[in-house]
């Protein structure tokens, strides 16, 4: 069993990393590819735990990362950075060091939260929960921290990729809540099309910024 | 599964569907209407039916009832709609074919509401909370105007900042049912998590408990967590604003109140009671001293809801079965008030062709019947006496008075500072010389009257068996 | 008995061979680089050449020169001789053990790049304070990630005793470790960084507006430059056999080893060096060098990996427990 975690940490281990290659990247393409790399991490976890835990459901919610995640979302993305005209480096609200820190902050409270709250909990259920809410923080402080659409986008694709990192970890919840899952970040991604081809229709670019200029808060 | 639960389900599905393929927006308003009133329908019949538990579905004292005034609302908002739809065609805000996914996503949404109300399982019900989400983000946005986008974008990210965050606690909520009750689906099952809720681990509970708050919380309106509510409230059609404020808000409670369940019912785990209170005061006071600089008609309201569900979480923090029915009614209470301004504020944004509240004046002159709608529902927002809202305000304070004098004071002026500011803002919208356009409305004020008359029977007489059923919810949450 | 002369033995002829290999460790990375970009390169032997001419040429220095310009060069090179001589390379009986604590060694090497920023400085001319500056700023991010690296080995071995951590490592079942991969490649990056190589410093540039190291060292000559340059060599192989001692300790003889297990120990340690710099020839040549300002950036990301390297450690030590 030793060697079945080890390959658990391994691969969770790399989805971290990815998260903070996330972080520190500011070329959408870049960020475009490292999250593929995410989620086909992401896949890879989840098929190792479906064999490890005799669960074959886990290995249709793998295959669907990796074909949505891994492949479709990316490319689709991909298309509509080149469709908008967007090939600019991302603006960052926080600069790179900051992030780096508060990211290396989030996920040592993540880490040492979750270790104290399970302390009976299995090996990997553990160890997946405390990292999958490492990567949880660390895509929330990627949609703080960026102003562009695209990149809240994938900030918030990497949420939904250490959610099921949790659910994962969390053995024997069933099928029907990661379907929906899968199918919830599907229309997810078809309400962020629409809205990021308005806003681009109506200020002629993706920045959030300039829809703070309309400020609710002020009337 | 019974048939009615199918069909409270299921025919906002299809009707959904269908919709979204039928021409001509006419068809698909009276489409609207009609589905929304057999999902009526069939709810009633769950007044009469007895409890259900079962796997994925749960009717039970707390549910039955949100489930029919879910639909009511609903089926009343949809018949406001209706009429109100016709003019934004003519106005030009709306496209026919935006009208066609509006209603097929308001069928949808109606459907996911019912579908979280009535779920057992906790992922089924985290699944219907985030479809009425999303929904509701399209609908907020439809206008497509720089405002629109603004909001519904806003709306967008917060609603996936909760909805992610409550569905982590969600996992964790498994997690210690799965030590207890083993893997799979029982332990997911809320009825059973309940039963055996004493035995789950504490700690797991309490961190489950804390982001289910925030996550859940948001969707609520709760502040701080409240920047997306204004702004949807105000951009989106004023149907959707019905909506959102007399059935999402309470909808995204009730899922909150169903983890309150289970925390209460563990001796050991956190109590939830201080935090909500604190929540609950703080949105409170701070929506009714926002109330005073809104210049937005819409904005106002939004903000009276964001001060309202600070007081019903305040009314559940303190808990204890007086307290507890009191926030019952309250939601009753407010949900139907508050869309019924909404109807309302709707026509009168319609007739005068704007939303600024100093381009609106002399309603009383120009519009006497829309402005005596308009005051009535105010006073009856604003805890006045005959109105039902005055019942529950009421016992909220004094049951609080008795065990907290010094929180009682503290909603109690929360709750003045908003009348205060009602007022001041009906004073100017109703009286003073007509200002601004005039635009025709041929909008019905059936709905609003509809709902008037229902709070204001509340308020004057109770039925004993609806005093009997929301003593036993109230019973049951602790 | 026998062993105390054993480990005398291994640790004197590690203290040469550690000099007698370091040059040639970085005639090897020249000339790899040389080759790849089609060139032929100096023979490798021409680095031993070099030192030997620098050491019989008159030292000239400056008119405003002050003792500690004229022997910090001895200090250094004694520094980072001893430095590299306690990092078990063949065989890890050596006779001082004890003192071969990594964090004893980050400090000696802190102690020596101190003394050659305070010497370039002694002068007074403005390259030196360049050179200075900037070997102080990247110092600065290098030794925290450094000592987080020792910090996840120590965490895993127990000890911060090298021969210890070497023994541990080998000892145990070949598995996949990715707070040691993490770990590994920080202390890369931080290797880097010291020890002046693209993308941090460029070792064979001229120009002066972009030297770290070079630029503290050019008012040195002779026999001082020689021991500065042996010095920088040590350095390189100081890095190399500590990355090895760390990562890829196999074929290192045991505490208790013989004479014969030595003879195995050696023939890998000399393959890994080997192999070490031509991938560092290698790497050089594919990478640009950095802006000095982007340099930060790459050090906190070292930084940033021996965290997280850490924080794995630490992870999955507790869900094991």
């Amino acid at each position: 069993m030793t060697h079945g975690y080890d390959v658990a940490h391994f691969l969770a281990g790399t989805m971290l990393v990815a998260s903070f290659t996330l972080l520190y990247q500011d070329r959408i393409f870049a960020v475009l590819n490292t999250f593929a790399a995410q989620a086909m991490a992401l896949a890879l976890a989840v098929a190792w735990q479906g064999y490890v835990q005799h669960h074959p459901d886990l290995f249709i919610t793998a295959a669907m990362a990796f074909g949505l995640k891994g492949i479709v979302i990316p490319l689709a993305l991909n298309r509509m950075v080149v469709r908008l005209g967007i090939h600019r480096d991302v603006d960052q609200a926080v600069n790179v060091a900051m992030a780096m820190f508060l990211g290396l902050g989030l996920t040592s409270l993540a880490l040492l939260l979750v270790l104290k709250v399970t302390p009976g909990a299995a090996s990997f259920t553990r160890e997946g929960l405390a990292l999958a809410l490492a990567i949880i923080l660390l895509g929330f402080l990627m949609m703080i921290t960026r102003r562009n659409a695209v990149t809240q986008i994938v900030g918030f694709m990497s949420i939904e990729n250490g959610l099921i990192l949790a659910a994962t970890g969390a053995r024997g919840m069933p099928l029907v809540v990661e379907v929906s899952v899968a199918f919830s970040v599907l229309i997810a991604l078809f309400v962020f099309a629409v809205f990021v081809f308005r806003i681009r229709e109506r200020f002629d670019s993706v920045d959030i910024e300039s829809l703070d200029r309309v400020r609710g808060e002020r009337r | 599964m019974n048939e009615a639960v199918y069909a409270v389900a299921g025919i906002p599905v299809i009707s959904g569907l269908l919709l979204a393929l039928i021409p001509g927006y006419r068809i698909t308003a009276i489409g609207n209407v009609i589905a929304s009133g057999l999902t009526f329908m069939a709810s009633l019949t769950f007044l009469a039916m007895p409890p259900i538990v079962e796997n994925y579905v749960i009717l039970d004292s707390l549910n039955t009832f949100f489930i029919v005034l879910n639909t009511l609302v609903g089926f009343t908002t949809s018949a406001f709609s209706a009429s109100y739809i016709g003019h934004e065609i003519k106005t030009g805000h709306l496209t026919p074919l935006f009208v066609r996914f509006y209603h097929a996503l308001f069928q949808g949404m109606m459907a996911s509401m019912n579908i979280a109300l009535l779920a057992n399982n906790i992922g089924v019900m985290w699944v219907g909370l985030e479809l009425a989400t999303l929904m509701t983000v399209i609908m907020v946005g439809i206008y497509r105007t720089p405002n629109a986008l603004e909001a519904a974008w806003k709306y967008f990210i917060l609603g996936i900042v909760g909805i992610s965050l409550a569905f982590f606690g969600t996992i964790l909520v498994y997690l210690a049912g799965q030590s207890v009750l083993g893997e799979g689906l029982p332990a997911m099952t809320w009825s059973r998590l309940l039963s055996s809720a004493p035995q789950l681990d504490a700690g797991l509970l309490n961190l489950a408990f804390i982001f289910l708050l925030v996550g859940y919380g948001t969707k609520v309106g709760l502040a701080p967590l409240h920047a997306w509510l204004p702004d949807a409230h105000a951009e989106g059609p004023t149907p959707i604003s019905a909506v959102l404020s007399g059935l999402l808000l309470n909808v995204a409670l009730f899922a909150l109140l169903r983890f309150k369940m289970l925390m209460a019912a563990h001796p050991g785990a956190l109590k939830p009671g201080p935090i909500m209170i604190a929540i609950g005061l703080l949105s409170l006071i701070f929506a009714a001293f926002m109330l005073y600089r809104r210049r937005d008609i819409k904005r106002l309201f939004a903000y009276s809801s964001i001060e309202h569900m600070g007081l019903i979480t305040f009314a559940f923090g303190m808990g204890g079965p007086l307290a507890n029915f009191a926030g019952l009614l309250h939601m009753v209470m407010h949900s139907l008030t508050k869309s019924a301004i909404f109807f309302a504020v709707g026509h009168v944004a319609q007739a005068k062709g704007t939303q600024r509240l100093a381009d609106i004046r002399g309603l009383s002159v120009s519009h006497p019947a829309l402005a005596a709608g308009l005051a009535l529902g105010v006073v009856a927002i604003s805890g006045l006496p005959p109105f039902g809202a005055f019942m529950s305000e009421f016992l909220i304070l004094t049951t609080t008075f008795a065990r907290e004098p010094l929180l009682a004071l503290a909603a109690a002026f929360g709750l003045l500072v908003a009348f205060g500011a009602l007022l001041l803002r009906l004073q100017g919208v109703l009286f003073g010389t007509p200002a601004g356009a005039d635009h025709k409305v041929n909008a019905s004020s059936l709905p609003l009257i509809v709902h008037l008359t229902l709070v204001l029977a509340a308020g004057l007489y109770l039925p004993a068996a609806l005093i009997a059923w929301f003593q036993r919810a109230a019973e049951l949450l602790g | 008995m026998a062993s105390q002369i054993q480990s005398f033995m291994a640790q004197g002829a590690q203290m040469f061979l550690v000099l007698a290999v370091a040059p040639a460790a970085a005639g090897i990375t020249r000339k790899v680089k040389a080759r790849l970009t089609r060139r032929q390169g100096p023979p490798v032997i021409q680095v031993y050449r070099d030192l030997l001419k620098l050491i019989r040429k008159d030292s000239v220095l400056a008119g405003n020169a002050s003792w500690f310009f004229r022997s910090a060069p001895y200090v250094i090179f004694a520094l980072t001789w001893v430095a590299t001589a306690l990092v078990p390379t063949f065989a890890s009986g050596l006779m001082f053990n004890w003192a071969a604590d990594v964090v004893a060694l980050v400090a000696l090497i802190g102690a020596a790049r101190v003394l050659l920023a305070l010497a370039a400085m002694d002068v007074g001319t403005s390259f030196g304070g360049i050179g200075s500056s900037r070997e102080m700023m990247i110092a600065s991010l290098a030794e925290p990630a450094t000592l987080l690296v020792v910090l996840t080995t120590a965490l895993t071995a127990g000890t911060t005793r090298l021969p210890e951590v070497a023994q541990f490592l080998i000892s145990q079942p070949l598995e996949i470790r990715v707070s040691f991969a993490l770990a590994f490649v920080a202390l890369s990056m931080v290797a880097l960084a010291e020890n002046a190589r693209i993308p941090v410093d460029n070792p064979a540039t001229h120009l002066e507006l972009t030297m770290v190291h070079e630029a503290m060292v050019l008012e040195y000559s002779g026999r001082h430059l020689a021991m500065i340059e042996a010095a920088a060599h040590l350095k390189l192989v100081l890095y190399i056999s500590l990355i090895i001692c760390l990562f890829l300790p196999f074929g290192m003889a045991p505490l208790e080893g013989e004479p014969i297990v030595w003879m195995i120990g050696l023939g890998a340690y000399l393959a890994k060096v080997c192999f070490s710099a031509v991938a560092l020839g290698v790497w050089e040549v594919s990478i640009a060098k950095m802006r000095v300002f982007r340099v930060s950036e790459f050090l906190g990301s070292a930084f940033v990996f021996s965290f997280l390297a850490i924080l794995l450690a630490f992870l999955s030590r507790e869900v094991l427990r």
